[in-house]
């Protein structure tokens, strides 16, 4: 206990400058609201029922667009790094278009898909696909060829080469990857209800601050910051046990 | 390079440029036929000459350049501040006990968050862009120098000192060569964090910039400017990555390593 306060005592520090800069009037507490106050508009948001309608919102277009992105990805990766003419055909192309900043692709979703949830759907999935696409090719590529030689050796089939040796083996690089795609997924999600939308967390963030009302919008700011961080952390805990059996 | 590598790399070069110019015959292909309108999905050829038309007239260089310019010098800002911090935290225990707990925290959290708060602070021109571009891009290049710098084999450091080597010469010729691969590592992540998030700061802000002229072509519903705008930064982002990955083979010539970089 006294490790976790002194590992996070920074924090207080912080927060204490955060209290002290604009009461003492060193910042313009129009600028940066004291601390406190931050902290009571957070109170006021929490037992608002109308937050949890916009986290609703961001979080199912979250799960939706990423989900799918894993999905198609992880499948289009193994397939490029399994079958030759796939590899041939597609691989140039995901090299080209994987440096390709994501965040260009919000107006081509809202001229396709409008201002709904489907646009943030297609916008996540369509950010995330390359990241978890080329891991999951690299991951794959990348599995010893020992191992696949004894598997045929002793008699697999590709098709259980594939699901028993290729596919445990390239997971780790593939749940990296992942993680990579979760946190560009926050990204995409937060910008693009800025952009165009009528609900979500980000939405809710661009409304408060174009309203002037900067406590609840800085307490929306640290809810969503915190969010992102939980996500990540509830994502390791989940990757260290899908990975626990190789130790 | 030997002669059957040479021929390998322009067989390579083939299938990629060919496999690319499919992708534009595709384009063109679904965009004259009646599957898509062409609101939807202009023709390649349409989108090409309105490239080719803004850049003749000079508008093109200069949003791009506008755009450029913001995404690299937030990237410049990230790189040598997210350096220093980085060496500090590995080699001073306060500077870690103060910075840890603010990166654990700070590196998986969503900082394009905290883009209505720059605008607070810093207004709608170029330096809340920057600024805005610099704290989202920061964070990867501190992790990563700090794992660097902590890396450095011990031994080395004990006898350059032995050697009569200042704290000074040692950071220039033994910590920082020694931690460059995980410092360019971090870069690789920052770089193209930097264009995603000057670009939504642009949608965001408006104004001058590709972000800004993309989101305004969409609101006209000028897809053929849209698209425009893909092309281009899908360009600029292609360019610009593999520039630092020449960077870094030139700078690691003396190292070996394969590994590939997760960035988005």
């Amino acid at each position: 206990m006294t490790a976790f306060l002194w590992r996070y005592s920074p924090l207080f520090l912080i927060a204490a400058a955060w209290e002290i800069a604009p009461r003492s009037g060193m910042l313009d507490a129009a600028l940066l609201p004291p601390f406190s106050e931050v902290m009571a508009a957070m109170a006021r948001l929490i037992i608002d029922p109308g937050l949890y309608v916009h986290a609703a919102a961001s979080l199912m277009r979250e799960i939706a667009g990423l989900g799918l992105a894993v999905v198609v990805g992880v499948g289009l990766g193994i397939v490029m790094a399994w079958y030759a003419p796939v590899r041939i055909l597609v691989n140039p192309l995901v090299r080209c278009i994987y440096p390709m900043p994501k965040s260009a692709l919000i107006p081509v979703m809202i001229m396709w898909l409008g201002l709904g949830h489907l646009a943030k759907i297609g916008l996540i999935f369509m950010g995330c696909l390359l990241p978890v696409i080329v891991s999951s090719y690299n991951a794959a590529r990348g599995v010893e060829t020992v191992l696949i030689w004894s598997a045929q050796n002793a008699g697999a089939s590709r098709r259980e080469i594939l699901t028993e040796i290729v596919l445990p083996a390239s997971m780790p690089e593939i749940l990296s990857g992942v993680r990579t795609a979760l946190a560009l997924s926050f990204v995409l999600l937060v910008s693009s209800e800025f952009l165009m939308a009528r609900e979500g967390l980000g939405y809710m963030i661009a409304f408060l601050g174009e309203g002037g009302i900067y406590d609840a919008m800085f307490a929306t700011v640290l809810l969503v910051s915190g969010i992102g961080f939980a996500a990540d952390r509830a994502y390791l805990a989940f990757t260290r046990r899908a990975l626990a059996w190789r130790a | 390079m030997s002669a059957s590598g040479l021929a390998g790399a322009s067989l390579r070069l083939l299938a990629a440029s060919g496999s690319v110019i499919a992708l534009l015959v595709g384009w063109e292909a679904l965009a004259r036929s009646d599957v898509v309108s062409d609101f939807l999905l202009p023709q390649f050829t349409v989108v090409a000459s309105r490239i080719a038309e803004d850049t003749l007239s000079g508008t093109l260089p200069v949003q791009l350049g506008l755009t450029l310019w913001r995404a690299l010098a937030g990237f410049a800002l990230a790189g040598v501040i997210g350096v220093g911090i980085g060496v500090m935290m590995a080699r001073n225990k306060a500077a870690a006990w103060f910075f840890d707990p603010i990166v654990s925290i700070g590196f998986p959290a969503p900082k394009i968050a905290f883009l209505p708060v720059f605008i607070l602070w810093f207004g709608l021109f170029d330096l809340s862009k920057i600024l805005m571009t610099a704290f989202a891009a920061i964070f990867p290049v501190i992790v990563a120098t700090a794992a660097g710098t902590e890396g450095v084999d011990k031994y080395i450091v004990w006898s350059a000192r032995n050697a009569g080597a200042s704290g000074r010469n040692i950071l220039y010729e033994i910590i920082l060569p020694a931690a460059l691969p995980q410092i360019i590592t971090g870069l690789q992540v920052a770089l193209p964090i930097s264009l995603i998030v000057t670009i939504v700061s642009e949608m965001v802000m408006g104004g001058e910039g590709l972000g800004g002229t993309m989101m305004v072509a969409a609101r006209f519903a000028d897809s053929v400017g849209v698209f425009a705008g893909i092309v281009q930064i899908a360009i600029a982002g292609y360019v610009l990555i593999k520039a630092i990955e020449l960077v870094r083979r030139r700078l690691l010539v003396w190292h070996q390593e394969t590994q590939q970089i997760a960035t988005f």
